[in-house]
């Protein structure tokens, strides 16, 4: 043993403070249990808090407030256009990262979670050594991995900070307001930043690799999004990408193929958003029995448990919709199955968001999903045009759809388009979960005058008895369609 | 994107089929309409042809399987898109894609393109509790749903907490949503004897034995009686001896084995064993004899898994013993019967019989055999039938040694003594699903050529 040396013991390690991490290491020390959550970051939130969820929505707001602002002049009340202070943009993002990660670590102390700043590399089944760190070697019953996952690069183009490429970590930090941005990617990081960086007056040109934008959702969601989309960007183009890249002083070179003219063209900054890869390759686990596909995400089962017995694994790294949520979940599930509870991953819906204006929402089955599976369904559509509320917002681009077993009338899926789709996409979830029927939604009351009004009439426009839009024959069918 | 393809419905009632032939590789492009697989059904073979253009991402079948319609048979990555498919599901009875697909298209990005969820080791993501035994009670409605059950979230926590499977529970909620209710009614139905079982060797349940309620039994009416309950080893061994011979079809050969030299040996030797704090008894010798001849005939060292109709051959060698205690009946196993010498089991084996009559000995010790021993000889008896240790798919039996005029030498040529030897009889019950008589007497001989020659038994164990 190495002079100075120090190894700990504890009962449970958690290896990764993101999202899955302190859901897991909070819900395992209430259950009783000794943990030490090691990260690399000096607090805890991951890339959730620090690089992407919360941050990414701060600026987002600050977006949708110049967009009402300028919008406001067609209601009546004409605003000047906005000066931006980029430092105090920055500031106050920062402190709303700063205080939330400040809340995580007094919830780490008050729970008795032990913090440490460090990276672990297993050695051992039971055993991790800890690297930049005053603890060198942690000896554990259990683990918990819930390393995450970085943003993919392009196969030819490093993602360095001095770089005039960047990934979605690094336009966050906002250096600059870039005259020209090219962002590259077809979901919601690249159509978030894209936004963003368009609101605070970028000229965003924005490739797609294939033929539409944020694929997972169902068409009809995009089109509302596409159409404000186009106005707010310079350019879009689809069955596009990236074919090189050279890095000059003050701008960037792309060479792209597919539906773009010129295909060479300057821009001041490129955004990367493609996608992201599970962080799951320095951590030793080949000194493990842990499994690893050949994409690099470990492999578990619905308790969370990886192949080997000692260890399990919540959030990106295990792949799956790579969300937040769903990571906080696996990780409270992870840390009751080690508490001996019966617990396990069977959710019926997973929401995701776009938080672009206007915002998409879904969970559930996809009409595309549907079709693919060869699966009977019926679709009703609600409008917003003929909400009262969407009006008086006029907000009047948006849609809310739902899709039923036309036996059962069960609801098996729920998208909207519009703006606060992030709000409305709750009632979705807990209806799936409950497998509630048509009848259950109709029959519950929406205030009026909300954007959750659609959601019910959606319901009752399916059940033949929908007040603001004509019943056309039977159940499922209506002039809205 | 990736597409799973499923078993489509054949027709004419015919509801699954054995694959015969994969006809394309992972990797292979093809059309849309172009023969994949053939399957053999009931009444004829069966060309399937593909419904997508597209890449074979994976197979999930293998010549042999028997699927049924809604198995998915192969993943595609439809044309255009390289993608992983949702990561294949193992074998096709277990197979069930999530209702999430786990895509990714090459520039997906994370959310809310899920990225491949790798599926190797995960099973189903829908709330099947367990994999209970689809036994059918009498007169109720077929006992297993289809697809995911609607269940409010907390139900189906309950019904993991009390373990019940919510395919199994008549739900009369609308649209079929089952309550906590109904699965709390479910939990505390009483449980059919074999599947509570701790001696039960597996989770299948046995043919009911509670058919429709009969009017309790009173044989009081014709004279006194007295009850005694059946508990702990009288009640364990009631229930294994029902499943065993409910399940196996038994049939019994015997032998009889000339011991004469293999008791000279056994005295000669004895002594020495017993300085060393063992038994040199016959039953130290035939467990040697049985494990050579199981290693020669390794299907009687064996289980039958029905589930997945393949016989189990065991590589090791570990010997249940019975042993008749104050309460019953019970069986430690000696464990690597063919690493240990003669000397080590007989101290071992006469160490864990006194344990066992103490009933000092452990659950463990009980399980894991691959054949049994049972030798009635100390207390007499000339032919037994055994009834095998159920999941094993044979049982040896020793009756009593006894001296017999026996005829040493060659009736026909004339040259020949009749002397009294020691005469040991063999019974053996097999499982015929397993093994045959030809088998058996195979075995058997080999046995009995092992232990009446010491010379030779030396050389085999």
């Amino acid at each position: 043993m190495v002079m100075g040396e120090f190894t700990q013991e504890s009962e449970l390690l958690v290896v990764g403070g993101g999202p899955g991490g302190y859901a897991a290491a909070f819900r395992a020390a209430d259950l009783g249990w000794d943990v030490t959550l090691v990260e690399r970051d000096p607090k805890p939130g991951g890339v959730c808090l620090h690089r992407g969820c919360i941050p990414s929505k701060s600026l987002l707001h600050l977006s949708e407030i110049m967009a009402d602002a300028e919008h406001a002049a067609s209601m009546g009340v004409t605003f000047s256009k906005p000066s931006i202070d980029l430092e105090r943009i920055r500031e106050w993002k920062n402190a709303v990262n700063d205080r939330l990660a400040d809340g995580l670590l007094d919830l780490c102390e008050k729970r008795g979670v032990q913090y440490i700043q460090g990276r672990a590399v297993f050695e051992s089944s039971d055993q991790c050594r800890l690297l930049e760190s005053e603890v060198s070697r942690i000896k554990f019953k259990h683990a918990i991995l819930c390393t995450g996952s970085r943003p993919s690069s392009l196969p030819h183009v490093k993602f360095r900070e001095e770089s005039r490429v960047m990934d979605s970590t690094l336009a966050l930090n906002l250096q600059d307001i870039p005259e020209s941005l090219l962002v590259v990617g077809a979901g919601y990081v690249a159509l978030e930043m894209g936004s963003v960086y368009a609101a605070l007056g970028s000229k965003v040109t924005l490739i797609v690799h294939r033929d539409r934008m944020v694929r997972a959702a169902d068409p009809d969601l995009t089109v509302p999004l596409k159409r404000k989309l186009e106005e707010v960007f310079h350019s879009i183009h689809y069955n596009t990408k990236v074919a090189s890249v050279k890095e000059q002083k003050d701008s960037v070179e792309v060479t792209m193929e597919g539906e773009i003219e010129p295909s060479k063209q300057l821009f001041e900054r490129i955004l990367v958003a493609v996608g992201r890869d599970p962080n799951s390759n320095d951590l030793g686990l080949e000194n493990t029995r842990v499994k690893i596909n050949k994409r690099g995400y470990v492999q578990v089962d619905e308790q969370q448990r990886t192949t080997d017995p000692k260890i399990f694994a919540v959030g990106d790294v295990v792949g799956g919709y790579m969300l937040a949520h769903k990571a906080m979940h696996e990780g409270k599930v992870a840390a009751e199955v080690i508490a001996g509870q019966p617990s396990a991953f069977d959710v019926r819906a997973i929401p995701a968001i776009v938080y672009t204006n206007p915002q998409i929402a879904w969970c559930g089955l996809t009409e595309e999903q549907a079709r693919s599976e060869g699966r009977p369904i019926k679709v009703t559509r609600f409008p917003w045009k003929f909400s009262g509320r969407a009006l008086s917002m006029d907000a009047p681009q948006g849609l809310t759809k739902m899709i039923f077993d036309p036996d059962t009338q069960r609801i098996l899926g729920v998208g909207v388009v519009g703006r606060q789709s992030e709000g409305l996409i709750a009632e979705a979830v807990l209806a799936l979960e409950m497998g509630a029927l048509a009848e259950d939604v109709a029959l519950s009351i929406h205030a009026h005058p909300t954007l959750s009004e659609t959601e019910g009439e959606v319901a009752e426009i399916f059940l033949g008895r929908s007040t603001h839009v004509l019943p056309k024959k039977g159940p499922g069918q209506s002039s809205a369609d | 994107m990736a597409r799973d393809f499923k078993l489509p419905d054949l027709g004419e009632g015919i509801h699954e089929g054995d694959i015969l032939s994969v006809l394309v590789k992972v990797g292979d492009k093809i059309e849309e309409g172009q023969p994949i697989l053939e399957i053999e059904t009931d009444k004829a073979t069966v060309e399937i042809p593909s419904p997508y253009t597209g890449t074979v991402e994976n197979i999930a079948v293998n010549p042999g399987d028997v699927v049924q319609v809604g198995d998915v048979l192969m993943t595609f990555s439809v044309e255009g898109e390289r993608e992983a498919p949702s990561e294949p599901a193992e074998e096709p009875r277990k197979a069930k894609a999530p209702p999430e697909p786990a895509e990714q298209a090459e520039e997906a990005e994370a959310p809310p393109e899920p990225a491949e969820k790798p599926e190797a080791v995960k099973v189903e993501r829908e709330p099947e509790a367990s994999e209970a035994a689809p036994s059918k009670k009498e007169g109720e409605a077929p006992s297993r749903r289809e697809g995911p059950i609607p269940a409010s979230p907390s139900t189906r926590r309950l019904a993991r907490e009390l373990g019940v499977d919510l395919h199994r529970v008549s739900p009369s909620g609308t649209g079929g949503r089952v309550s906590a209710e109904e699965v709390k009614a479910f939990a505390e139905q009483p449980k059919e004897a074999a599947r509570a079982g701790e001696e039960a060797p597996t989770p299948k349940a046995p043919p009911s034995e509670k058919a429709a309620p009969s009017p309790p039994a009173d044989w009081s009416k014709w004279g006194p009686v007295e009850r005694q309950q059946l508990r702990s080893v009288r009640r364990a061994t009631a229930r294994q001896m029902s499943l065993a011979w409910s399940k196996i079809p038994h049939v019994g050969s015997q032998e009889i084995v000339d011991i004469t030299k293999l008791e000279a040996f056994r005295k000669k030797h004895k002594d020495e064993i017993e300085a060393h704090g063992g038994r040199l008894t016959l039953t130290v010798l035939a467990l040697k004899a049985t494990v050579a001849a199981l290693k020669k005939f390794p299907r009687f060292n064996a289980s039958l898994d029905e589930e997945t109709q393949e016989i189990v051959l065991k590589q090791y060698y570990h010997i249940g013993v019975a042993v008749d205690t104050k309460d019953g009946l019970l069986v430690p196993v000696v464990r690597d019967v063919d690493r240990k010498s003669i000397t080590e089991l007989s101290v071992e084996l006469n160490e864990i019989g006194e344990r066992t009559r103490d009933r000092k000995v452990s659950m463990e010790e009980l399980k894991g055999g691959s054949f049994t021993i049972t030798n009635i000889g100390p207390l007499g008896g000339t032919a037994f039938a055994p009834i095998i240790n159920y999941p094993e798919v044979a049982i040896l039996g020793l009756a009593r040694a006894r001296w017999q005029p026996e005829i040493v030498g060659d009736v026909e040529s004339g040259e020949y003594v009749v002397e009294p030897r020691l005469m040991l009889p063999l019974m053996m019950s097999f499982d015929h699903r397993v093994l045959d008589g030809a088998d058996a007497e195979r075995f058997l001989l080999e046995i009995v050529s092992v232990l009446e020659d010491p010379d030779r038994f030396l050389m085999v164990i």
